[in-house]
């Protein structure tokens, strides 16, 4: 049950998508998501639909998976369309007590929804087909000029992809102590509020006790091993742009000009 | 008591690449006073055949019935169930939770709605069991040492009073002597107090000296269903699940492939050394 929380999860398949750079996929989901706020307009949706659609298709990752993080998002996205729809100003659709509903709310809020969805999905078909470990990579490669402003760059990127990968193992550590208390007789499901918040100690204090474990573990293998920062530290496979990713780069320039002039033209 | 595993599937994540085929087909029935093994190479699904023996997993085929009944029915009180069929998870130890070991055990037999002094009694009762003295029962758990957290762990469990008890690998990482002691608490539940026992591990030794019966279990199957003896005959098959016969038995073997006419269906360290006492005439 909790394994169905797909938060940045990695969907192992065989596709272009997959093998391109993480680079390439990082820059490409910042321009889109900068692109969905470029456009007003219908046609505008229209293409960015096209984009988003031929990306799902050869990404090889079952659409089901796609749409998995806007559950999460599903209360927010309701609750910003509703007040989209109220509190626009404009020409009045229908009236009932004290609300009003414009014809401009109705489809501000729908645009919003829309944006909010394919901001979503955009992402998510970035981490569906990045492991962490090359998601790390590139943007620790990405970001290295940062060093001059004395950012810790790979510090950082260190610390994502520890954590990224030990969100599954965390979860699997949960799914096994609830199974183990619940052995104990535990009920997590019934009484009342306060009850069930008190049921949730014989799972949090193992957790903690656990993630501690694990991080001392890790602290103390990377030392066994030298681990001393990023400095003078060379990759195993180091990034490097292949043709594929040039040929990446010239769609989403095409994409990014084609957004551009609907958002001009209409 | 009587537990009846009928054709049991289970399959983790279906219908995605994550999909794992963990228990397939699985049938055997368990009788009251049972010393049962259960081996199998990594990953060949014992614990995954343990968590639905204690319904914390929902079959995706075939059902388990606990005295006649099945467990994945509608309306089924598993929380009564979990109070008869006891499980010690691998590496217990990591659900320990409470300030002090005694109300720790305590965790257990309270959840089944009993009265403060039967939950101190059943607990006093698990502790002592397991060899805990009671300068240690209001210490924190986590200041034990390993050998003693896993007993605390197994106390916890006992103290529900099981009518079965599934320990599963109750000795990974313990030395020698905790081993011992540990296998010891099972004979002894076994043997003065009637719990029928279900006992998974890796060391065919322990298996030969302390279960009856033995299952054998690979990639999901269950393929060897029989006493210790008859189990351990089948040592090629056996090597080609990566498992092994206990050292003896593969000893006398050995000894019989040189020429030497000794018996070689013994398992135990004993049996073995009064075969070849015999042979070599003393
Ligand atoms: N929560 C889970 N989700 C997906 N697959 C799982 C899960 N738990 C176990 N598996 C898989 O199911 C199979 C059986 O696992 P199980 O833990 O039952 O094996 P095991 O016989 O207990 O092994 P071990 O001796 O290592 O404890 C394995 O292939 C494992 O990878
Ligand atoms: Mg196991």
């Amino acid at each position: 049950m909790i394994r169905e929380i797909t938060l940045g999860q990695y969907y192992p398949a065989d596709s272009v998508l997959h093998r391109l750079d993480p680079r390439v996929k990082l820059f490409g989901t910042l321009l889109y998501v900068i692109s969905l706020f470029l456009f007003q307009s219908f046609t505008g949706y229209i293409v960015a639909t096209v984009f988003l659609a031929s990306l799902i298709a050869i990404s090889h990752v079952p659409v089901k998976f796609m749409f998995r993080g806007l559950k999460a998002i599903f209360i927010l996205l309701i609750f910003t369309a509703v007040l989209n729809m109220f509190l626009t100003p404009g020409r009045e659709l229908v009236s009932f007590w004290k609300i009003t509903i414009t014809i401009e709310g109705l489809r501000f809020a729908a645009f919003m929804i829309l944006r909010l969805t394919y901001l979503i999905t955009g992402s998510s078909i970035m981490t569906l087909t990045t492991t962490p470990s090359n998601l790390t990579d590139g943007l620790e490669k990405s970001m290295r000029w940062m060093n001059i402003l004395k950012v810790p760059v790979h510090e950082i990127a260190m610390m994502m992809s520890i954590a990224l990968t030990f969100i599954p193992v965390l979860l699997e550590e949960t799914d096994r102590i609830i199974k183990a208390q619940q052995a104990r007789g535990a009920d997590f499901e019934s009484g009342n509020l306060i009850h069930r918040i008190r049921a949730l100690v014989p799972i949090l204090v193992p957790l903690f006790v656990s993630a501690f474990r694990r991080a001392n573990d890790l602290a103390l293998a990377m030392e066994s091993r030298c681990y001393r920062g990023g400095e003078g530290r060379t990759k195993m496979r180091p990034l490097r742009y292949e043709r594929r990713d040039i040929i990446a780069y010239l769609v989403l320039a095409l994409y990014i000009a084609c957004i551009i002039t609907v958002g001009i033209l209409f | 008591m009587s537990i009846l595993v009928n054709h049991l599937d289970h399959i983790y994540n279906p219908g995605t690449v994550f999909e794992v085929k963990a228990l397939s087909d699985v049938s055997f029935s368990v009788d009251e006073g049972e010393y049962i093994g259960l081996v199998g190479h990594t990953g060949s699904g014992k614990s995954t055949l343990a968590a639905h023996l204690n319904g914390l997993m929902k079959p995706t085929g075939g059902g388990i019935y606990y005295n006649g009944v099945d467990i994945a029915s509608e309306g089924y009180n598993l929380k009564e169930l979990r109070g008869h069929i006891g499980l010690v998870f691998q590496y217990p130890e990591h659900q320990l939770f409470e300030e002090d070991v005694f109300t720790d055990v305590c965790f257990g037999p309270k959840n089944l709605g009993l009265s403060r002094t039967e939950v101190e009694m059943r607990a006093y009762d698990a502790l002592k069991a397991v060899g805990i003295d009671d300068d240690h029962f209001y210490v924190s758990p986590f200041d034990l040492s390993g050998g003693e957290k896993r007993r605390v762990a197994i106390a916890g469990v006992l103290a529900m009073k099981p009518e079965v008890l599934i320990l599963d690998e109750p000795c990974a990482g313990l030395d020698p002597a905790g081993r011992d002691e540990i296998l010891a608490v099972a004979d002894e539940l076994h043997d003065s107090l009637g719990i029928t026992i279900i006992l998974i591990s890796h060391s065919m030794d322990d298996l030969a000296r302390h279960v009856k019966r033995i299952l054998v279990m690979n990639d999901g199957k269950l393929v060897m269903d029989g006493t210790a003896r008859e189990v351990f005959s089948h040592r090629e098959e056996l090597e080609a699940m990566g498992l092994a016969v206990p050292e003896v038995t593969a000893v006398l073997a050995d000894l019989k492939k040189a020429g030497i006419p000794v018996r070689d269906d013994l398992i135990t360290v004993e049996e073995a050394a009064k075969e070849i006492l015999r042979v070599f005439g003393r």
